[in-house]
Formats: structure tokens, sequence, C-alpha cells
């Protein structure tokens, strides 16, 4: 009871948050609806039994992507409104295709459901129903053996993405200099030039 | 008694709705690279279900594939975004034709 009650509702809101996260207005409650579509999410694959899955959605998405999205709207200098002329133009044909997918999506979902194609459990499968290991233990188990290079190419992957955005945003100072920084006018400074001695007299002020 | 039938159909109307959210905003990259991540996190639903409800772990492994593949995107696309800003002063994508493709 309490499974079917937490379905609905982590259902309903991460469809709810969805259409606001198009709907929206305004670009920032876009990226807000989106965080809260991405906990929703969480929520349905806790309970699928995919903790580490759930986990890694919430500080992935929630808290890099998210937050990133978030930076790049609020820095750039953006006129939202004229961005949106083109939104009533578009509506009825993109609700068009939208409800054709649908529907397609769904008339397999029926289609499979009147019988044929019945799937079984893949050879080799790992169990996940928890009774010998946890859910994060299978995990990393069949993820550093099995599908060690897998690991490895994800770890290419960011490695290069990591490089290329940092190249292509990466601005060089128009004067030519790398930064505001003349280390060589830093590592030449002597204290003879930095500091001075005085001797003030008493009730007299220092001259600088 | 919730079934596979239940997400997988919570799956389609999130991949739908990334869909539409494509459509709606043609000119807003923004919100389109908003809509590729709704995509995204639907086949990670269907995967995740499918991996529950089939007993094999494979399709949580697949599932954090995509979510690293998606942090990627995300940057690379915000970094492109950031310097078409920088160059044309807008975000408007429904007429870019700088490089004559």
């Amino acid at each position: 009871m309490i499974q079917t009650l937490a379905f609905y509702l982590f259902a309903f809101m991460v469809i709810a948050s969805a259409v606001m996260v198009i709907m929206a207005r305004n670009p920032v409650h876009s990226v807000l609806w989106l965080i809260l579509a991405f906990f929703n999410a969480a929520g349905l694959m806790v309970l699928l039994g995919a903790e580490f899955i759930a986990m890694l959605l919430v500080i992935v998405y929630v808290g890099a992507v998210a937050v990133l999205f978030l930076f790049v709207v609020m820095m750039l200098d953006i006129d939202f409104a004229e961005l949106r002329a083109g939104f009533v133009r578009n509506f009825p044909l993109g609700l068009l295709v939208a409800l054709i997918l649908f529907v397609e999506l769904f008339v397999g979902l029926v289609a499979h459901n009147a019988g044929g194609l019945v799937p079984g459990s893949a050879a080799g499968a790992i169990d996940t129903s928890g009774a010998s290991m946890s859910n994060i233990e299978a995990f990393g188990a069949l993820f550093f053996e099995r599908y060690i290079f897998l690991f490895e190419a994800a770890g290419m992957i960011l490695l290069v993405a990591m490089i290329g955005a940092i190249v292509l945003t990466h601005r060089q100072r128009p004067d030519g200099a790398r930064s505001h920084q003349n280390v060589g006018k830093q590592v030449r400074r002597r204290p003879g030039e930095a500091t001075v001695m005085k001797q003030p007299g008493v009730g007299q002020g220092v001259e600088l | 008694m919730i079934g596979i039938e239940h997400y997988i159909v919570v799956s389609a109307a999130l991949f739908v709705l990334g869909v539409l959210g494509i459509f709606l905003n043609r000119k807003n990259v923004i919100v389109i690279l908003m809509a590729v991540e709704l995509i995204l996190l639907s086949v990670n639903i269907n995967l995740v279900a499918f991996s529950a409800f089939l007993g094999d772990l494979t399709g949580q492994i697949f599932a954090m594939l995509v979510l690293t593949v998606a942090a990627a995107e995300a940057a690379i696309g915000l970094a492109i975004l950031v310097i078409y800003f920088r160059a044309r002063g807008t975000i408007a994508v429904d007429d870019v034709n700088r490089m004559k493709g």
C-alpha cells in the first residue's frame, strides 16, 4: 500500500515538474523545477531498490549539473522574453508530435502485454534482491570486474569533456599578459624598497 | 501492485515531455539543454526499472554510464553556449549559421 502511494506521489511529481521545466517563463525557475524532477526520479529509483543510482542522481545532477545550469543562466545577460517569441506558434506542431510519440510508445507497451516476448533473466545475471549483498556492493563487484573497461572509458569521456570545456571558455587577456600578477617583479622585490623605518616623536604624526 | 508497466509509462511520458520541450523552446538553447537532460533521465528510469524487474544489475551499470555522458554533454553544451554568447551577444539558436554548414 505504502509502495503504491509512494510510486504515484513520485511519478506525479516527476511529470508535473517536467511540465513546469518546459513551460516556465523564467529559465531560473526551469532549473529549479528540473532539480525537483531529479529528486523525485531519485525517489522512484529508491523504490526500485537502486539506491546507488538514486544517490548518484542527487549528487551528480542536483549537485553539479543543475548548479552549472544555474550559474550559466544567471551569469549571461539574456533577454528571455524575446526568446519566447515562437512559443505559441510552435505549440500545435509540438503537441502533435508529442502526442504521436506517446501513443506509439503506449501501443508498444500494450502490444507487449498482449503476449509474445517474455523477458527472462540474462545469462550470468547478478541478483539484486539484496539477500546476499547490498545494492552498492553488488554494483561495485560487477562494475569493477566485468565492466572495468567501460569504467575507464567513462573516465576518459569525463577527462575529454573537462579539457574541452576549459579550452573553449578560456580567454586570453587582450594585452597578452597571462594574468594580473607579474611574477618576476614580485620575486625581484627586496625588503629595502618595500618597508621604511620611522621614529615618530611624541605628539607628532608620520609623514608618508 | 506496481509493475514494470507503470515505470515504463512514467519514463515514456518524461521522454515525450523532453521532446515537446525542444519543440516549444526552439530559440532558447538553455531550455533545450534542460529538455535533453529530461530525455536522458527518462532513459535512466527505463534502464533501472528493467534492471530491477529482471533481476540483472547490468542495467544500472548502463544507467551510470548514461549519467556520465549526460554530465559531459551538459558541460560541453554550456561551454559552447558561453562562447556563442560572447561572440554574438544573444543565445537565439534558430539562426545559427556562423560556420555556414
